[in-house]
């Protein structure tokens, strides 16, 4: 199929079997490899994207269920000249990345929990970070990076 | 919520953004998935499916279409069919006999990934099955004893006249690594037959030399450079050997670069765990508390394979005593073999088992002689100028005391252990409990020696290149490494660069394992950058007609006296320019003094011990024996801190794999086979298991280590676990001597009570 969406603002499109992964359409198809792939069903988050502003694990996703839609990656959320964005440079000074593989699903996560007005409580940030999985972190930089970043943006 | 280290006047003490941040945080880091190699096509396994038999025949399915599908077997190795190590009893792909469920029989590499797959199915193995030996205590096929005995005449006297003998057996299962990034490499064939790995590792120089005896290669004709590695925690030290040659073989005959990307469940069940282990204690004290002598007899799972496992297990034995005097004790072990998936290296390495055994046998002491946990620790925690059960005098930087102190204050342990101990109203219980541990930094003995590891700087038109083959595997190895060579040179971290990991082109460093990096090659390219900077200052002195002796470079300018020279850059520039190119590479020397007696296990282990005690608070449900984890203070002593935020980050992140360890991470084997492969069914703790974590970290210099720097990445693993156990333990009264502690073992223990 003729795959058209929007990725990151700009209108993109690829001749995709409807079935291919959205994970592999991004990876493959237009070179945002941002995305990562750890487990590739669902388990580990690495691979989260936004579809039409909700949070989903692209491994998950076959592409024609993302015909049309809105999806925001890893890269979408850095600054125009590609340098990190605010909530990418919270992560970075505040040591919530180590191997970064995970990062960036972390990233698209926190930002997702963000765009809400829920209070960026503890218990709030752990709960909307609970299906990315970091194994190097102890997720304490990052729910603290996550607290910067609300406590900044208000 | 670390303490800030020490005010430092240069870079180490300091927490700038790591090096590779904005990569990672951007996803512009190029993991080894993310590069796209010209040509390239896919490498599959296949593996047994048995634990142990005799391989009848290997075929292709007549019916399947196999063009465009190249198979490899044994037979197409050029040279030894060995995953090289230490014993080289593992082959690359099995041949003739399979010893281990998953065990490599055959390789297929295709660029049509889907036709690939098919392919897979379409290997026809025809194996006779045998007996497999499941249970460690059942094997006869012992891969490492060892035994360490202190004053161990003394014993049977000493057990007769104490005022208690105590027993206890501990338990542990396997753990898996569980980085997010699978196990993945590409190799690429070059001409007249060499061989360019890129790939997801710790430790580039074992992949290059495995490759070496596996194509039969002059090692000038192997390039192995290490790609960004999505987590390794042991679990990339030697089991990217066996990927890398895999990938070698295929690319060799496909004559195209083959990219082997492992499936998560592929990577659960087929590469190495923590060893299991089985731990007995038999405990001397006298009724103040005092330890007066122990035996401590350790078995640990080898799986199928040696791999690492008597390395393992001589760190497991040499520190079974955990942190405390023993005058008298006899501690045994042995790793055996099973048929099951090789065991090997997981941060910690054989620690984490024998402390979780040490400090719950130290919390049933407590108990029976009704002593506070936390006196008792005190009591026989070691200091400066005690010995160690291999008779190690410790002369420098011993902070049990302190580590037990400061965590015990941060966490209120005195207060809260009475309160909740005596709170034993309703169905909700909250206990707090308390570890010690302490690791050994860089490898034991006179591994160190062997190793011959070496590291150094390049001179650069700005300032120097670091020369190293450790790999930064998220722990932060080439931010530390800037530090540590700026403040040697006296330049700004900005003018010193990092080469990347290339087998080729770069000194071997000697893995990047058993917390040795900072310390050891930390402190080797300190010396190297030193005597980089005694060069360019003589060199400066001669430039401007001053005597040598006093000048120096300080904050990127050269000095004479007090009196500004130069920037270092003009320096530089010119002894470039005027003398060509200034590389100086140091290799490790061990301190004065130190001296291991491999034969007996006596002597100096370690150059030095980093030191933690861990407090962690609990709630535990008694009706489903779910136990959740408030609080975790953890204390570590690291010589010298230098960066705080990736220490606390390494405390932070061991911390919780430790969490994972004691209540969450069950591998379920079925007749040798993984069952539970999945992220779905093997669990590791998500935001919401994690509790918040303080860092504590104390500094208490290792005077032979880099600013006082010694080891720190595998020392917070240790402790948590038996921690966990004694909060349960204060929460209930029930002292679970098994991890994980699942909330079935909680709920029998807690019915065996009544």
């Amino acid at each position: 199929m003729k795959l058209s969406l929007t990725v990151n603002g700009q209108p993109r499109s690829a001749e995709v079997p409807p079935l291919k992964r959205l994970l592999d359409v991004l990876r493959e198809d237009l070179a945002l490899t941002g995305t990562k792939e750890g487990c590739g069903e669902g388990e580990c988050g690495a691979c989260s994207v936004l579809l039409d502003g909700e949070l989903v694990n692209s491994c998950l996703v076959p592409a024609c269920q993302a015909a049309q839609a809105e999806v925001a990656t890893i890269e979408g959320l850095c600054n125009p000249d590609g340098q990190p964005g605010p909530l990418q440079r919270t992560f970075l000074e505040c040591g919530a990345a180590q191997c970064g593989i995970c990062t960036p699903g972390m990233i698209v996560a926190a930002h997702c929990f963000l765009k809400t007005d829920e209070p960026a409580s503890e218990q709030r940030i752990r709960e909307a970070l609970a299906g990315n999985l970091c194994r190097c972190t102890g997720y304490q930089k990052i729910v603290d990076a996550v607290r910067l970043e609300a406590r900044a943006a208000r | 919520m670390f303490r800030d280290a020490v005010a430092s006047v240069g870079e180490v003490g300091r927490s700038p953004a790591r090096r590779d941040g904005s990569e990672k945080v951007t996803g512009r880091a190029l993991y080894l998935d993310d590069i796209q190699f010209p040509g390239q096509w896919w490498g599959r396994t296949v593996r047994s499916r048995v634990a142990h038999g005799v391989i009848k025949s290997v075929r292709l399915d007549p019916a399947f279409d196999w063009r465009g599908i190249v198979c490899v077997t044994a037979r197409d190795i050029p040279g030894e069919n060995v995953v090289h190590l230490i014993e080289d009893d593992q082959p690359c792909l099995a041949d003739g006999r399979v010893r281990h469920c998953e065990e490599p029989i055959a390789l297929l590499a295709s660029n049509d990934r889907e036709r690939l797959e098919e392919a897979v199915e379409h290997v026809r193995v025809e194996i006779e099955a045998l007996e497999p030996v499941l249970d460690p205590l059942k094997s006869s096929r012992v891969f490492k004893e060892l035994l360490i005995e202190r004053n161990v005449e003394a014993l049977p006297a000493v057990f007769a006249s104490a005022d208690r003998v105590i027993e206890g057996t501990y338990l542990v299962g396997h753990q898996e690594q569980m980085y997010i990034e699978p196990n993945a490499v590409c190799a690429t064939p070059g001409e007249d037959g060499a061989m360019t790995l890129h790939g997801s590792m710790q430790c580039p120089f074992y992949v290059h030399r495995a490759l070496q005896r596996l194509l039969r290669l002059d090692e000038r004709k192997i390039a192995v450079i290490q790609t960004v590695t999505g987590g390794g925690f042991g679990g990339k030290e030697e089991y990217p050997s066996m990927i890398a040659c895999h990938a070698a073989l295929l690319a060799r005959k496909a004559g195209h670069p083959v990219k082997m990307v492992y499936r998560r469940d592929e990577d659960v069940a087929a590469t190495t765990k923590r060893h299991p282990a089985i731990v007995k204690h038999k405990t001397a004290v006298a009724r103040d508390g005092a330890l007066l002598g122990c035996e401590i007899e350790i078995v640990m799972d080898g799986g199928a394979y040696c791999t690492l496992s008597p390395v393992v297990a001589s760190r497991g034995v040499l520190h079974a005593g955990g942190a405390y005097r023993w005058p008298a004790c006899r501690i045994a072990g042995r790793v055996v073999a099973t048929h099951t998936p090789p065991n090997g290296a997981f941060r910690g390495f054989g620690v984490p088992q024998t402390i979780f055994a040490m400090e719950a046998q130290m919390e049933r002491i407590a108990a029976e002689l009704g002593i506070d946990p936390l006196k008792l620790r005190q009591k026989n925690a070691y200091v400066l100028g005690d010995q160690t059960p291999t008779g190690q005098t410790l002369n420098w930087s011993v902070a049990a005391q302190e580590v037990l102190d400061a965590a015990a204050a941060r966490s209120q342990f005195a207060e809260k252990s009475a309160r909740f101990s005596a709170a034993k109203n309703g169905r909700r219980r909250r206990g707090i409990g308390l570890s010690l541990a302490l690791h050994g930094a860089g490898f034991t003995g006179a591994g160190e020696v062997k190793l011959k590891s070496r590291a150094g700087v390049e001179l650069t038109a700005r300032g120097a290149r670091v020369l190293s083959s450790s790999t930064d595997i998220g722990q932060g190895t080439i931010t530390i490494f800037a530090q540590m060579a700026a403040d040697a040179l006296g330049v700004s971290m900005d003018d010193v660069e990092v080469a990347a990991p290339d087998s080729s082109r770069l000194p071997d460093s000697g893995p990047t394992v058993a917390s040795r990096t900072c310390m050891v090659v930390g402190g080797t390219i300190e010396k190297a950058a030193r005597q980089m900077g005694r060069v360019l200052s003589a060199y400066a002195a001669g430039c401007y007609g001053v005597p040598e002796g006093s000048v120096s470079c300080r904050g990127g300018v050269f000095f004479d006296g007090s009196r500004a020279l130069a920037p270092f850059a003009t320096i530089a520039e010119r002894y470039l320019r005027d003398l060509g190119e200034l590389r100086v590479i140091e290799q490790y020397a061990q301190p004065p003094g130190i001296e291991w007696d491999e034969q007996n296990y006596r002597g100096d282990a370690y150059v030095c011990f980093g030191w933690a005690a861990t407090a962690v608070e609990v709630t535990v449900d008694l009706d489903t024996g779910e136990v959740q984890v408030d609080r975790v203070v953890q204390a570590c002593d690291v010589g010298k801190a230098i960066h705080p935020i990736l220490c606390a980050g390494q405390i932070e992140g061991g911390v919780v794999q430790a969490l994972g360890y004691a209540l969450l991470e069950e591998l379920v084997l079925k007749d040798g086979r993984v069952v539970n492969s999945r992220m779905q069914n093997y669990v590791i703790p998500t935001s919401l298991d994690a509790p918040a974590i303080e860092a504590i970290l104390i500094e208490n210099p290792y005077p032979h280590g880099p600013q006082g720097a010694k080891g720190l990445g595998e020392l917070p693993m240790d402790g948590p676990a038996p921690a966990v156990a004694a909060a349960i333990f204060n929460a209930t009264g029930a002292l679970v001597p098994q991890l994980p502690i699942t909330p079935e073992r909680l709920l029998s223990m807690l019915e065996a009570r009544k």
